[in-house]
């Protein structure tokens, strides 16, 4: 999409550069001027770290994009403020984000991507929510109680045959730990360009004891047998504890490893 | 007059005396010969700890054929091994390992830390599961720097342990 | 008295009877053992017949991922190419087509055919030193003086373009660090056409040898089904019938506008894990021969970056085909010129699973047979 666009912008260039200056500079004495509020604002909230951050970086980011549809400036200055409150909550829920950007700017959602999902969702209306859907990466949030049933779900419904990847994520703020299961399909051709990501939130302790404390998950090693090394790599680097999980050993760190489970956040790398 | 001189309470001490000259006598000749033997036949351990196993496979290939200088194709029984080429990284994990593999060999016995993690910990530096160097576990004779390092360097730094070998006093 | 000393030994005449357990004997084999070092397997065995196998990997494991956190976007090029130096380019290659998502910058044409030469040159240098380690495996001698001689000549060819041996740290997101050099086209078409003609004989002292035939072929037989459900991925997976290959079903950078074909073979046992990789070479001489042809004669390599980019607040998943199967990348950004989380999912990792399963009811002596044939790099799995 971006790249039309540039094509566009090279050819027209000499006819429009100096309109477009005139814009740019615009576009920089009103985000200058907003910088200066939000910057006020974040001194009389000090309390609140994360927003300073946010209000260098996001007029920088805007520049570029909206400097190409050519557009006027008060239309330009709305989003500016509206964006950095989006992204307070800065939370890992994109079920808001990208599809707005998607239907703005572009067409609409990929259709057989959202056909799937929403085979998924309408299953499970209250305990599924969307992550996102884009070309060939679909997202679906899950309570952690009802992981098994959508797996098998999945399973059962869906050509979606074995597990490529397991990632955990640490989110200290939340207290949550998050596991996401990137599912693919071998089996069906149309889906073979399909990665769907399982994710799903656990209980986060501040003094982990793994196996022993609320941070733990059903294993899904019965749906899809692949995720069994996987797993146990989760458990030893997150604390994440899988229930009904044959064998929750240690895999790769050393057996005198005493230490947090290294992927914490809390847990910091010697001199960082 | 050996006689009178060799009697039965100081035979031992005589013996011991010309033992000592024997040994100063030949003692520099015979070294010579045996670390002319060490240095030619050396035999690594096939003990590969991390990437720069890689490099190690390279010299020992048809091209740099390391063989040619008197280091011999990696061997699998390590009793019969007199030289330890660390080929990398050495996590918390395999360090114990290293060590036991170190303490099976038989004497005399020499290190090669080969790359820049065996050397310092290099490009991880800051792991929680790497160690800064193999000099707290191992006596290190040379050092051969890179990330990895090319095979010719590989092959000066065993030509280095050689030579460091034969001005060796041989034990 | 004499009697009473003696110790009565009660040992029934013929077979003995005793209980089983005491017959399983357990055996480690690694992390020191006359092939590819860093890697424990400890097995079980009844006899010559092993009844269980438990990989223990995690002798290199570096803690790569934590790593990857407290390093900017481009700071993380060099020490995510480590885990396989030999497979440089296409261990790095997600990575980078992932922070090029989320910086949101294009590639140039050019630039992307020299991304799918580099790659292609990489797979071969790879696949032919897993394949001297197989001939190690086997103490075929021949097979490991063979492929780690003829690897030289695309090494020489890398170190032309990189000016490294083997770590290149050759892909930046926007693009390859720098141009190939004056005319590469010529070199390197010469190169592999030579490096064709060779490998190709392989094929008589190695894949029609009976002794390899006799070694390999019906050992570790992982079926159709299994190889799913197992989820391996790879040469793996391909010599088990299935038809999967990224570079055709999810083509990236310019796979689309080449005539890449996929080897699939249907037995399922060592040898056909054994020479998919070689039939790969194969093809990949047929690509890089197709990428010299269509690739813009001149042009940008780069679109230039931001000193310091940062990410937008989202996540990507990109895979690629890799030497060993698919290796995929996951990041989360945060806004930030660090990823929040990067996981690197690697195919060795992936196939390890495939180890336990194909041991249990091996004999010992074909082990080595069976564990090399997983296209397994234990660094790569370890991180």
């Amino acid at each position: 999409m971006s790249k039309s666009e540039k094509k566009v912008t090279s050819k027209d260039e000499d006819k429009k550069k100096s309109d477009e200056k005139a814009i740019g500079d615009a576009i920089i004495a009103a985000a200058n001027a907003r910088r200066e509020e939000l910057a006020k604002e974040a001194l009389a909230t000090r309390s609140n770290k994360t927003l300073p951050k946010e209000v260098k970086e996001k007029p920088k980011e805007e520049k570029p994009k909206e400097s190409k549809p050519k557009e006027e400036k008060p239309k330009e200055s709305k989003p500016k403020e509206e964006k950095p409150k989006e992204s307070k909550p800065k939370e890992e829920k994109p079920k808001a984000t990208p599809p707005s950007k998607t239907d703005t700017e572009e067409e609409s959602l990929p259709e057989f991507e959202k056909s799937f999902v929403d085979k998924i969702s309408s299953q499970f209306t209250d305990d599924v929510e969307v992550g996102y859907i884009k070309e060939n990466r679909t997202r679906v949030n899950v309570k952690k109680e009802k992981i098994l049933e959508v797996a098998q779900f999945i399973k059962d419904n869906l050509p979606f045959d074995h597990a490529e990847s397991v990632t955990g994520v640490d989110f200290p703020e939340d207290k949550e730990i998050g596991v996401v299961y990137h599912l693919g399909s071998y089996t069906d051709p149309t889906y073979s360009k399909q990665v769907l990501a399982l994710a799903t939130r656990v209980p986060r302790e501040e003094n982990p004891n793994p196996g022993n404390d609320s941070t733990k998950l059903p294993s899904l090693r019965d749906m899809f047998y692949s995720v069994e090394f996987h797993e146990r790599e989760i458990f030893e680097m997150l604390g994440v504890y899988f229930e009904s999980h044959p064998d929750n050993r240690r895999l790769l760190l050393p057996e005198d490893w005493a230490d947090l489970p290294p992927l914490r956040k809390d847990f910091r790398n010697k001199g960082r | 007059m050996l006689k009178e001189l060799v009697t039965p309470q100081n035979a031992n001490v005589f013996v011991g005396k010309l033992g000592d000259i024997l040994y100063k006598a030949v003692d520099q000749p015979l070294g010579m010969a045996i670390n002319w033997g060490r240095m030619w036949s050396l035999w690594p351990v096939h003990i590969e700890t991390a990437c720069c196993s890689v490099e190690f496979g390279a010299a020992s290939s048809p091209r740099y054929d390391v063989e040619r200088f008197g280091i011999i194709e990696a061997f699998g029984s390590l009793r019969q091994c007199d030289l330890v080429v660390v080929q990398g990284t050495i996590t918390r994990k395999m360090a114990p390992r290293l060590r036991l593999v170190y303490d099976q060999m038989p004497e005399p016995k020499y290190v090669i830390a080969m790359g820049a993690c065996a050397i310092t910990g290099g490009l991880y530096f800051d792991s929680y599961n790497v160690l800064p160097g193999i000099d707290g576990i191992l006596p290190v004779d040379v050092y051969v720097p890179g990330c990895p390092p090319r095979p010719e360097t590989l092959i000066q730094g065993c030509m280095l342990l050689q030579e460091k070998i034969k001005r060796m006093k041989a034990r | 008295m004499a009697e009473q000393v003696i110790p009565t030994k009660k040992m029934p005449p013929g077979l003995q009877v005793e209980n089983v357990d005491d017959r399983i004997m357990t055996l480690n084999v690694g992390p020191q053992h006359p092939g590819s070092g860093h890697m424990r397997i400890i097995v079980k065995i009844d006899g010559d017949y092993i009844v269980d196998a438990d990989p223990d990997p995690g002798y290199v494991h570096r803690g790569e991922e934590k790593m990857a956190e407290s390093r900017n976007y481009i700071t993380n090029i060099p020490h995510l190419e480590r885990p396989v130096i030999h497979d440089s380019c296409n261990i790095l290659y997600p990575y980078v087509l992932g922070v090029e998502d989320l910086v949101g910058i294009e590639v140039p044409e050019r630039a992307k055919y020299v991304r799918v030469i580099a790659a292609e040159l990489n797979r071969c240098i790879y696949i032919q030193y897993w394949l001297a380690i197989y001939g190690i495996f086997l103490g075929h001698s021949t097979m490991f003086m063979w492929p780690a001689g003829d690897r030289e000549l695309l090494i020489d060819l890398m170190e032309k373009i990189t000016g490294a041996r083997v770590t290149h740290a050759y892909f930046i997101p926007g693009g390859v660090r720098n141009d190939v050099p004056a005319n590469f086209e010529d070199v390197c078409l010469r190169q592999v056409n030579y490096f064709e003609k060779r490998i190709k004989e392989y094929a008589d002292i190695f894949y029609d040898n009976p002794i390899l035939k006799a070694r390999t072929e019906d050992t570790g037989v992982l079926s159709r089904e299994d190889a799913i459900r197992l989820g391996t991925t790879g040469s793996v997976l391909r010599a088990s019938g299935v038809d999967y290959d990224l570079r055709i079903k999810e083509p990236y950078d310019v796979y689309d506008e080449l005539d890449v074909h996929t080897n699939v073979l249907k037995s399922g046992d060592s040898y056909a894990r054994s020479k998919i990789p070689w039939l790969d070479m194969l093809e990949s001489c047929n690509i890089i021969r197709q990428a010299l042809e269509k690739m813009p004669k001149s042009g940008s390599i780069r679109t230039k970056l931001k000193p310091n980019p940062k990410g937008r607040e989202d996540e990507v998943y990109r895979r690629v085909e890799s030497g060993r199967g698919s290796a995929g990348c996951h990041i989360i950004s945060r806004g930030k010129p660090e990823p929040y989380r990067l996981k690197l999912s690697v195919s060795s990792f992936r196939n390890l699973i495939a180890l336990p399963y194909l041991l249990k009811g091996e004999k010992l002596g074909n082990m080595p047979a069976v564990y090399w044939s997983l296209n397994y790099w234990p660094v790569e799995a370890d991180r």
